[in-house]
């Protein structure tokens, strides 16, 4: 009996991104359960109240308001310019960093505190190992 | 405990020297200090460096191995865009504690041109443009962009501000450039990350400045009538905050730090007859203004618009050209920005002079995050 070899489907662009078999991408927040702060990752303990082990992992919102923006015009090399980025506070807690998309680059096309959401994508990139990855987005709230 | 001392100071002229070493540059500014100080190697007791492109590179010893080794302690000192103020600290430090009368501190930087920022880890694939930026000139946008979330402020209004201070820098020899860039320039100069256009970015430079530390034991012995008091130190670094590790909360440590610094100094903003604040990006210098309490929130806007933060104006902020225009070279721009204040304190600032500086404040930050401040007073 030789064991099937585990398949290569895409990977997470960050290790929040969390892709389950058979079910719909989604964001999964670290929050502390004794203050309410959420966190993108694990920590030792809480950076706003100290407590150690009270994190827990919860699914985070696909909705949420953006804060603020910046249009990029000039990136690294082989960045394509322009596009959007954008931090958006999450409904029910977490802020995420990332690249709206679906409205023109200019900023009379972006309102400050919008309703966007967050949809997931392939990441148009690949690692030295030819992987695919998974990423998110966010766009203007239908 | 006595207070503490600057006997010298000075910077060498910012500018791009790819033919000089790291260090000659670092030893070129501690000469300069010493000789402003009116002492040498000898009488040091203590020496501080800040570097960053180096940092596990000793460069404090090989400063000293340039210009005269006793065997004094050095101590190399990294943090960020604060390496340079964080250097100067430490040295007020040891003065302070009494375990020195005399010291030096030193700070320099080799720069490359470009961006600067994170790229992300490189495990993976790079996170650049994928989700958002991590450029430097993004995140001080974005910062700049939830003061204009606040208040309305306005593209031309954070444009004004590299206006003024390329204007100030005409009046400043040492400073990179010596160029008027006429508000539509400014506008209309290449968008690296809106609202922040190429002239509203600092500009990459190599450079170096020095510091000559003294008790006031000392400063009495020495009685050159040149000594300018530190009256307040403060360092922060940034506490938690519910965005801060997506958008580095560049607002809340500099808040905190002038808090400790205005108490230290018993004196207010409105005591201040100037300010070199950190403006790596015009945005950033809008955000400082009421951080620092020059103004109160909401009204940084109006304060560039009339003028206010102009040399000339109620309280001018810059004047040396700031790091928009005299240039940011990390771990030298904390001491430099002490040098231009102390130059206006004791009355030597020539074109440039805030006439009748009694009092003056300098900030830096640095991301992730390092926030310092001192106030300095006017030689006796
Ligand atoms: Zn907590």
């Amino acid at each position: 009996m030789s064991e099937k070899v585990e398949s290569s489907g895409p990977l997470p662009a960050v290790p929040y991104i969390k892709l389950p078999a058979g079910g719909d991408p989604y964001l999964e927040g670290q929050k502390c359960s004794s203050c309410g702060a959420v966190y993108l990752g694990q920590r030792m303990a809480c950076g706003k109240c100290f407590s150690r082990d009270k994190f827990e992992a919860v699914k985070l919102s696909d909705r949420g308001t953006l804060h603020v923006f910046s249009i990029v015009h000039r990136s690294f090399p082989g960045v394509e310019v322009p596009f959007v980025s954008a931090i958006v506070d999450l409904e029910g807690g977490g802020t995420v960093k990332g690249n709206l998309v679906g409205v023109e680059p200019e900023p009379g096309s972006v309102e400050l505190g919008m309703p966007v959401e967050v949809f997931f994508d392939d990441a148009g990139r690949k690692d030295s190992d030819g992987n695919s990855y998974v990423s998110y987005f966010f766009k203007p709230a239908a | 405990m006595g207070d503490v001392y600057i006997q010298g100071v000075d910077m060498i002229r910012f500018g791009r020297f790819p033919d000089r070493s790291l260090t000659s540059l670092g030893a070129e500014a501690a000469l300069l200090a010493l000789d402003d100080a009116g002492l040498n190697m000898g009488d040091m007791q203590a020496a501080w460096c800040g570097n960053l492109g180096q940092a596990g590179g000793m460069v404090g010893q090989r400063v000293l191995q340039e210009i005269g080794q006793t065997g004094i302690p050095v101590v190399n000192v990294a943090n960020a865009c604060a390496t340079g103020a964080t250097a100067f600290r430490e040295a007020w430090m040891g003065v302070k504690s009494g375990l020195y009368d005399v010291v030096l501190a030193v700070g320099v930087e080799q720069m490359g041109r470009g961006l600067l920022g994170g790229a992300g880890g490189s495990k993976g694939i790079s996170k650049e443009g994928l989700l958002g930026s991590g450029i430097m000139p993004c995140v001080f946008a974005e910062a700049g962009v939830e003061h204009t979330r606040s208040y309305g402020t306005t593209f031309e209004q954070f444009a004004k501000v590299s206006v003024k201070n390329h204007h100030h820098s005409t009046m400043n020899a040492k400073a990179m450039y010596q160029k008027e860039t006429p508000l539509e320039d400014v506008m209309g100069a290449e968008m690296i990350s809106y609202p922040n256009t190429k002239l509203m970015c600092s500009v990459n430079v190599d450079g170096a400045a020095a510091a000559v530390l003294v008790s006031e034991k000392k400063a009495r012995e020495l009685g050159s009538g040149r000594a300018v008091k530190v009256r307040a130190s403060a360092l922060t670094s940034d506490p938690y905050s519910d965005r801060d590790l997506v958008m580095p909360d560049i607002n809340t440590c500099t808040r905190n730090a002038a808090a400790v610094a205005y108490e230290m100094a018993g004196v207010g903003a409105d005591d201040l007859d100037l300010v070199e604040l950190h403006d790596c990006f015009a945005t950033a210098e809008i955000l400082h203004y009421e951080n620092l309490g020059l103004c109160k929130d909401g009204d940084a806007g109006r304060l560039i618009e009339e003028g206010e933060t102009a040399l000339g104006g109620r309280i001018p902020v810059n004047v040396s050209g700031g790091l928009l225009s005299k240039g940011h070279p990390l771990g030298a721009t904390g001491i430099a920005n002490i040098y231009e204040v102390s130059t206006h304190l004791r009355g030597e600032a020539g074109a440039r002079q805030v006439e009748g500086a009694r009092l003056g404040l300098t900030h830096v930050i640095g991301l992730g995050s390092a926030c310092a401040i001192h106030v300095l007073e006017k030689p006796a």
